[in-house]
């Protein structure tokens, strides 16, 4: 694709997200747009939301279970940028009318880290020790490509499919819990829907911030102090509408909720 | 109340058993007796376990069978059942298990709880259930069907000791109150590929509700869990069919693993 084109579908997917409505799959209208081409949309889009104020937290890592990989028929990660309008605290509730277009929760472990990442090569070692604590999280991914009918170039370009994200009650030191066993268990309106483990997320949340630390290098970006990493999801992600409760617990670091309406 | 008669019963336990012993597949007996009871049922699986014991075998633990969403689900039933454990189903962790023996056994992961009082129902809950518990360990169950391509109802599986074949129990205990048995993780690994995962919870919410429910359902039949009893809760994620060669290794969390090979 040319520049044109991408600065073109990345203010589209921008409009899109700020007037709550969704576009045709990008992969639908442009035969040749590569992953690098959807990246390269994805950063337009966000350049336009933090012109518009934004301020950038963190990152999300996505695609990262075999769940959602089988869901939407991909095989490798993905990534996109959280800001600052993103984030809602434990107890707060999530306006699907104003804020969202086709929700989905997906439960997560959240990474605080204290220390810059820089890759190429980052080990575990390195996610571990520059990990300030790890936080329940539920992700609400949201995709303003109509009906989720992405496949892996749509949804990179759309910021991983990013809509907002709730942070849990509790922070843990990563060396107080095994982030590959830890189990996960996810309740919708009081009735348990699904169960995981850590390992869901590519064999552990730690392979995933390595990747992502080191997929970035590769660009230049760094993983800074104090950002906030969503690993990736650990369960099936589950539809929600107003009025429903979500709620996720996670042996050995706490639990996290949101109430739609 | 039962339907079938005392000689039916015994003749269908044999049937039963003669299938798990030379390994062979039969035809769900519901198919021939659709008129039978979950008492017949019940019946049945307890003259099988008397013929065992009367060969001088021991019966060494009860098991919980059908108690997650994902296992009812996959075999189409609506309520768990139980069965028991011989003293032959054990095998230890990291040892051999002979696929001849078997017919078309599947992995489970579970957890197995150690009763230290009894356990007498009706009306036994989670927290009876939790004070009477000495122990919990990580296990992992090798269920195998008796009943042609694994293809049953609940009846049937009832009369067939609920798949019971054999299992493997690991080596690490701890108390139930130093344990968050609900969020506990589980991977199962085969041949170190990740292809089941869950928590406890996966198990009627809490591992603990099912060895309660155990309980009350013995009590129907004026049966009770003895102290001393070790029970598996059922598995707390999908089972997992396996091939000659293959090799499995369960992580839990904080209990760590338990593995084991198919010969």
């Amino acid at each position: 694709m040319n520049k044109q084109q991408i600065q073109t579908c990345g203010d589209e997917l921008y409009n899109a997200l700020i007037q709550r409505h969704t576009v045709k799959p990008l992969t639908q209208r442009f035969n040749d747009i590569s992953i690098e081409d959807a990246y390269h949309i994805s950063l337009r889009m966000v350049e336009r939301r933090v012109q518009a104020g934004a301020k950038i937290i963190g990152k999300k890592i996505g695609v990262t279970s075999k769940a959602v990989q089988t869901m939407l028929n991909v095989h490798q990660p993905d990534f996109g940028y959280l800001t600052h309008d993103m984030a809602y605290s434990q107890g707060e509730e999530m306006s699907i009318s104003e804020k969202l277009i086709q929700p989905k929760a997906e439960g997560e472990i959240a990474f605080i880290l204290k220390k810059d990442l820089i890759g190429p090569g980052i080990t575990n070692a390195d996610v571990l020790a520059a990990t300030d604590c790890v936080i329940p999280c539920f992700e609400i991914v949201d995709s303003r490509i109509e009906d989720w009918k992405i496949k892996i170039q749509d949804t990179v370009a759309d910021n991983a499919s990013c809509g907002l994200f709730v942070l849990g009650d509790k922070a843990v030191c990563p060396s107080k819990v095994d982030l590959s066993t830890c189990g996960m268990v996810v309740e919708k309106n009081g009735q348990i829907i699904s169960t995981g483990a850590g390992a869901a997320a590519l064999g552990s949340p730690v392979n995933c911030v390595t990747w992502l630390a080191n997929t970035l290098g590769q660009f230049g970006i760094p993983l800074k102090a104090g950002e906030v990493i969503l690993s990736g999801s650990l369960v099936p992600l589950e539809p929600v509408k107003a009025g429903d409760f979500m709620s996720v617990s996670i042996g050995g670091i706490g639990n996290a909720s949101v109430r739609f309406v | 109340m039962g339907n079938l008669s005392k000689q039916q019963i015994e003749e269908l336990a044999k049937h039963l058993e003669d299938a798990e012993l030379q390994a062979y597949e039969v035809t769900k007996i519901t198919d021939d007796f659709p008129d039978m009871t979950y008492k017949d049922a019940f019946d049945i699986q307890w003259e099988i376990r008397r013929s065992k014991e009367a060969r001088g075998h021991k019966i060494v633990g009860m098991k919980m069978g059908l108690t997650s969403w994902a296992k009812m689900a996959q075999m189409g039933v609506e309520k768990p059942c139980y069965g028991f454990l011989a003293d032959y189903f054990s095998i230890p962790d990291g040892g051999q298990i002979k696929l001849d023996e078997l017919i078309h056994p599947k992995v489970e992961a579970e957890l197995a709880f150690v009763t230290k009082a009894p356990l007498v129902g009706p009306g036994v809950h989670i927290g009876d259930v939790l004070r009477a518990t000495d122990f919990v360990m990580p296990a992992v169950e090798i269920i195998d069907s008796r009943y042609k391509d694994f293809k049953f109802d609940l009846k049937s599986v009832i009369a067939d000791n609920s798949s019971s074949s054999r299992f493997v129990a690991g080596g690490t205990m701890a108390r139930p109150e130093d344990l968050d048995l609900k969020n506990l993780g589980v991977v199962m690994e085969i041949n170190g590929e990740v292809v089941q995962l869950g928590a406890g919870a996966a198990v009627l919410g809490h591992p603990a509700s099912s060895v309660a429910m155990l309980a009350n359902m013995l009590a129907e039949r004026g049966e009770h869990i003895p102290a001393g009893t070790f029970i598996m809760i059922g598995a707390i994620t999908a089972a997992v069919h396996v091939n000659k060669g293959d090799s499995f290794c369960v992580r839990y969390q904080g209990l760590g693993t338990v593995s084991g090979k198919f010969v």
